[in-house]
């Protein structure tokens, strides 16, 4: 396989790996929690690597997840406190993990390739050089399988817990009424969201991610109103958008991973203007509509 | 130890980054309550990260690192993201926080294509962006530091002339509309007052932490008090205590970087005034508590023995 098509179908593989569990987010708005992971997840990282010494253990990537998971319990604790506003806990508790992992990476792996530039703006064009062999046989660049196996564990865990997923977002206290509790699931999809950071970070980096959560999910969000069709068509703009932003990124010689999060910006800009069921055009005309009907009846009443 | 701190307080580069971190602190701890006030705390984050491809146009157009340009380029581009977050968020069934992460990743993946564009071309000098992501706050000119004590004078002399506009809108937007202030100017102040504090602080923290810095003081400082002026004036010194105790920490020691020890050393005065708050802190709460349960058993108690008797 020519390194393009395979950096193009990793790149598919990572933003259907994202958009699934971000189609969530955008229904529970709390996209801005996912975000603060995407930056904390860098610090469980950091901390299992001390602990391994191999950048490429998986324990690296449990530790870093079980941070990812742990920042969602801190900031809930924060906000339950009530002593400060909800987007204000996100925002004290994700700069301190992530200060630390910085101060960690800077004071102690100086000699060590765990470079702090490639971890949050990563670099897609080095993942077909990292190969994975089985047997002594390549089988292909060991980004693709890390993230096939994120994908596909995403894609069960929505699957088998569909129903409960579906209710807990929608109507939390009719989930808990009927004994399905909405903390477990929430932590659930928190594990998800922070597992597919971390397998993301190193292709996308750790700032795009959260794009790439939100990107295809709100465009599939503004486009209709079912669960089902949503989820589907967010994977179609997560992979068209993919594809897409590779070739413009070697048209133009530059990041992929930016490339494609400004086609996730420019497609869901387009759609909130133009989208037939809850687009700005849409709304507008409705007002006018509603405008000239209320016109309308106000010249009737003052007639009669 | 003592001597080498000392040797650093007399040190002529570190009393210039001191001063820079330290106003920069003040700056952003007072701007920053009237981030957490109005609850956007994260519009700041959304627009340190959007700040970039103005950055990246700035530096394309004039081929060089040309400080104010790059300036300019940043706050209109973090004013462009403010605007298009706003509209999204109020013109659709779209959520603030979708808007935002959607608009914050966008404008920093454009700024990303910009930046790798200018680095890879041979001719032009390395744009920074090692430094525009993690701040250098070491390499701070006297100049820089003379831009950032200016604009934060100018911004705090904006603050005490718009003292009651700024409050009412802070507080009561519709009390403030029907008192016949104009909402729009207000705003348009607030948030060029915030961007320009960001992007100011972009240099030294880095666009990550700066965030931090925005809303940290103001965080630590609402636990002392419930009067704005008060808590304004506390997440100043809070800020300002934060940045120079952190410049002189990464001086002092050997690898470690400006900016996120000023989080840390911000990170415990939150801590520490969400603990030992007298009013509202968890400490005072959990006396209150077990005080309140100690006089409920007594009555307890002495209500069975009055039907004991």
């Amino acid at each position: 396989m020519s390194s393009i098509a395979e950096i193009t179908i990793i790149a598919v593989i990572v933003s259907i790996a994202c958009a699934l569990p971000g189609v969530f987010l955008v229904l529970r708005g709390t996209t801005m929690v996912s975000d603060a992971i995407t930056h904390t997840v860098l610090l469980g990282i950091v901390l299992a690597f001390f602990i391994t010494r191999d950048l490429n253990s998986p324990l690296l990537m449990v530790g870093a997840t079980l941070i990812g998971v742990a920042t969602v319990w801190v900031i809930e604790a924060l906000q339950r406190t009530k002593l400060m506003s909800n987007d204000a806990a996100i925002g004290v508790v994700f700069p301190l993990f992530f200060s630390l992992a910085i101060l960690l990476i800077t004071r102690y792996t100086g000699d060590v390739h765990l470079d702090t530039d490639s971890v949050l703006m990563g670099e897609l064009v080095f993942a077909p050089f990292d190969r994975m062999t089985l047997f002594g046989i390549d089988v292909g660049p060991r980004a693709l399988f890390s993230m096939l196996i994120i994908l596909l564990i995403n894609v069960v865990f929505i699957s088998l817990f569909y129903k409960e997923l579906k209710v807990t977002t929608f109507d939390a206290a009719f989930a808990a009424a009927i004994g399905i509790s909405p903390v477990v699931i929430y932590y659930g999809l928190m594990t998800l969201v922070s597992l597919t950071a971390v397998g993301a970070y190193d292709s996308v980096g750790s700032i795009l991610v959260v794009g790439f959560m939100v990107g295809p999910g709100l465009t599939a969000y503004l486009l209709t109103y079912e669960l089902k069709k949503m989820l589907g068509s967010a994977v179609i703009f997560a992979a068209l958008n993919s594809i897409i932003g590779v070739q413009a990124a070697f048209a133009f010689d530059t990041s992929i991973a930016g490339m494609i999060a400004v086609l996730n910006g420019l497609i869901c800009l387009t759609v909130f203007i133009i989208s037939p069921k809850k687009g700005l055009i849409k709304n507008w005309m409705l007002k006018q509509k509603r405008k000239e009907a209320f016109d309308q009846k106000l010249k009737d009443t003052t007639k009669r | 130890m003592w001597t080498q701190i000392t040797a650093v307080l007399n040190d002529y580069t570190f009393q210039v980054v001191a001063l820079g971190t330290g106003m920069l602190g003040l700056i952003s701890g007072v701007v920053g309550t009237y981030v957490t006030l109005r609850k956007e705390s994260l519009l700041g984050d959304a627009l340190s990260h959007s700040a970039l491809p103005g950055i990246g146009i700035g530096f394309l157009l004039m081929q060089r690192k040309e400080f104010v340009v790059l300036l300019l380029g940043a706050v209109v581009s973090g004013l462009m993201a403010t605007g298009l977050i706003q509209l999204m968020s109020k013109k659709s069934p779209v959520k603030f926080d979708s808007a935002l992460s959607v608009v914050l990743s966008s404008f920093f993946g454009l700024g990303l294509v910009i930046m790798t564009i200018i680095q890879r071309n041979p001719n032009a000098q390395q744009a920074g962006l090692d430094s525009f992501i993690f701040g250098q706050a070491s390499a701070m000119l006297t100049r820089d530091v003379w831009l950032i004590v200016g604009a934060s004078m100018i911004m705090l002399l904006l603050i005490s002339l718009f003292w009651k506009e700024f409050k009412i809108f802070t507080f009561d937007a519709d009390y403030g509309k029907t008192l016949g202030f104009s909402s729009r100017w207000v705003n348009l102040l607030l948030s060029t007052m915030i961007v320009l504090t960001i992007i100011l602080g972009l240099e030294a923290v880095g666009v990550i932490l700066i965030s931090a810095l925005l809303i940290g003081p103001s965080v630590a400082a609402r636990q002392w008090s419930d009067k704005l002026s008060v808590v304004m004036g506390l997440a100043g010194i809070i800020g300002a205590v934060s940045g120079a105790a952190g410049t002189m920490i990464s001086t002092v020691g050997v690898r470690i970087p400006t900016g996120p020890t000023i989080v840390i050393v911000l990170s415990i005065f939150i801590v520490g005034s969400l603990l030992f708050s007298p009013k509202r802190g968890l400490i005072a709460k959990r006396m209150k508590f077990y005080k309140k349960q100690k006089a409920f058993r007594q009555q307890i108690r002495r209500l069975e023995e009055e039907q004991g008797k």
